[in-house]
């Protein structure tokens, strides 16, 4: 290496300015190619961030899938470049129950003990989590009342993950709508629904997990759910810093008259 | 006949770095197995793999976990190129060196890209090397990966080029326009890897003082020149890791007095930097 060799303060402070504005650009050029909220990954994708950490963007998942599916991400699209995703409005994941993509992952950025029972002894791909299936009933053309269950014929889990509501259609009053809904603890996200839904643009579409999903946080429990409440199990909250507990204010002298 | 043996070298290096990007496209077209997946991390015959060490250094300073196939791969790449010349990969191996060759070639014939102001130094590539791992770090992603024009180079060969041509335009006219060997001899960062790697590499470029006549030809096609500067005043062997030992120089001196060969160390000249 040449640095180092004969360079006197002020080169030193200019190479350092040079490398502080050429690290800010680059961190930013980085940054820009990370805000990807809407990106769908293959089976067994570990959560965005760490998935990012991990991927070394080779390709070999998307030679592994036998549909076509996977693709690597384009520069200047809406993906961090070279890394896989899918449109299940093209082309959706079809589930092979040997899941090429996760297994020849080299980096494990696709984890197949995600989508694996007892530990990646046995495959299970039905427990993929590639994203969730979100209803647009706006344009719904079952949810207006005409006959149409293409989405739930094309679940690989049909009346697991689609299943068929019937309502009574109030602007006829004398007939029913089939209302298709989607159950988020059996969708794997594969898209086949969106790929069959026949309006122009797909009234039913796969977000990824942390777009579609809202989360309760520990203010709430279902009281009728054996083992629920160890969910909040550790937290701490407001009362936990109070030097008595609400309770002693009941007890305490000062309510009760003598 | 001539022309052929004084570009020997020349069209080995262009035979295998098509074969190995024909092979890999092989791969993802048409289902061949002899080498799958792509310059980052690959599976040879389905079962030895292979891994880009600089970008598996980038993911691990990220802070990934990795799993065992791809660190196995990127040891074997490492000790690979730690014998035969760590830039071997970038002359040999490549598909940029075709870009920029074609550009410094006719930079060299037109004159261009030698302007006074120089953009980049030779040690700039070490100070991106370092900074490529500290924002490695901070963003917790390879960082030289999500820019890197080789990247989407060869990425793009395989999987399809999308908007990486522009990339790829960049670095042509860098080259050709702004500084000569600008992107493979200044910027680099993988380069720069390779040439650290490349230190102790068994395989280097002989240099014997009896025989040449100092036409100082073997400068002019070297684009790391300023490591020849034993050419003309001591033999031994160019010690330097950022050689690429593309054998330009070998082919071009018209006395012999270059060649192949194991490492020895310079007799009278201790070679430059290292």
């Amino acid at each position: 290496m040449a640095a180092g060799k004969g360079i006197d303060r002020r080169g030193f402070l200019s190479r350092l300015t040079a490398a502080a504005v050429g690290g800010v650009v680059w961190g930013g050029f980085v940054t820009e190619g990370k805000s990807a909220a809407l990106v769908l990954r293959p089976p067994g994708a570990l959560p965005e961030k760490v998935f990012l950490g991990k991927c070394i963007k080779c390709g070999i998942c998307v030679e592994a899938c036998p549909y076509d599916t996977l693709f690597l991400a384009g520069p200047g699209t809406d993906a961090p470049t070279g890394t896989p995703r899918l449109l299940p409005r093209d082309v959706p994941c079809y589930l092979c129950t040997d899941i090429p993509c996760t297994a020849e992952c080299p980096t494990g950025a696709l984890d197949v003990s995600l989508v694996s029972d007892d530990g990646g002894r046995t495959l299970d791909v039905n427990k993929t989590r590639i994203g969730l299936a979100v209803m647009d009933y706006e344009n719904c053309i079952a949810a207006w009342g005409l006959r149409c269950d293409a989405c739930y014929r094309a679940c690989p889990l049909l009346d697991k993950a689609i299943t068929i509501e019937h309502t009574r259609n109030e602007r006829t009053g004398r007939h029913a709508v089939l209302l298709p809904k989607v159950h988020p603890d059996a969708c794997t996200g594969c898209g086949l629904c969106e790929r069959a839904c026949v309006v122009e643009k797909a009234a039913i579409f796969v977000l990824p997990l942390e777009v579609a999903l809202g989360r309760v946080g520990n203010s709430y429990v279902k009281g009728w759910e054996e083992g629920d409440e160890s969910r909040i199990d550790g937290t701490t909250g407001p009362a936990d810093e109070l030097d008595s507990h609400p309770l002693d204010y009941l007890n305490s002298g000062d309510l009760q008259d003598d | 006949m001539t022309s052929l043996r004084t570009n020997r070298y020349l069209i080995a290096r262009r035979l295998v770095q098509t074969a190995v990007m024909v092979l890999l496209i092989g791969g993802n077209l048409w289902g061949w197995t002899v080498l799958r997946g792509n310059l980052s991390s690959s599976v040879v015959l389905g079962t030895v793999p292979l891994a880009d060490p600089f970008a598996v250094i980038q993911l691990l300073a990220a802070g990934g976990l990795l799993a065992t196939d791809v660190l196995i791969g990127a040891a074997i790449t490492l000790a690979f190129y730690a014998l035969l010349g760590g830039r071997v990969f970038c002359s040999w191996v490549c598909p940029m060196n075709m870009v920029t060759d074609l550009a410094n070639r006719l930079g060299r014939r037109f004159k261009t890209g030698t302007g006074s102001r120089r953009v980049f130094g030779r040690s700039a590539r070490y100070f991106i090397l370092g900074l490529a791992l500290v924002l490695s770090a901070i963003m917790g992603v390879a960082a030289f990966e999500a820019i890197s024009p080789i990247g989407m180079l060869q990425r793009g060969l395989v999987f399809g080029m999308g908007a990486g041509w522009l990339a790829v335009t960049a670095v042509f006219l860098f080259d050709l326009l702004i500084q000569r060997n600008g992107f493979c001899g200044h910027v680099c960062p993988l380069g720069a890897f390779y040439a650290l790697v490349g230190r102790t590499a068994l395989v280097r470029i002989d240099h014997d003082h009896e025989k040449c006549t100092s036409c100082m030809d073997c400068l002019k096609v070297c684009p790391e020149n300023q490591i020849l500067e034993l050419v003309g005043q001591a033999s031994g062997s160019v010690l330097d890791g950022v050689c690429t030992n593309c054998g330009r120089c070998i082919e071009v001196c018209p006395d012999a007095a270059l060649s192949f060969s194991h490492r020895k160390h310079a007799m009278s000249l201790e070679s430059g930097g290292s």
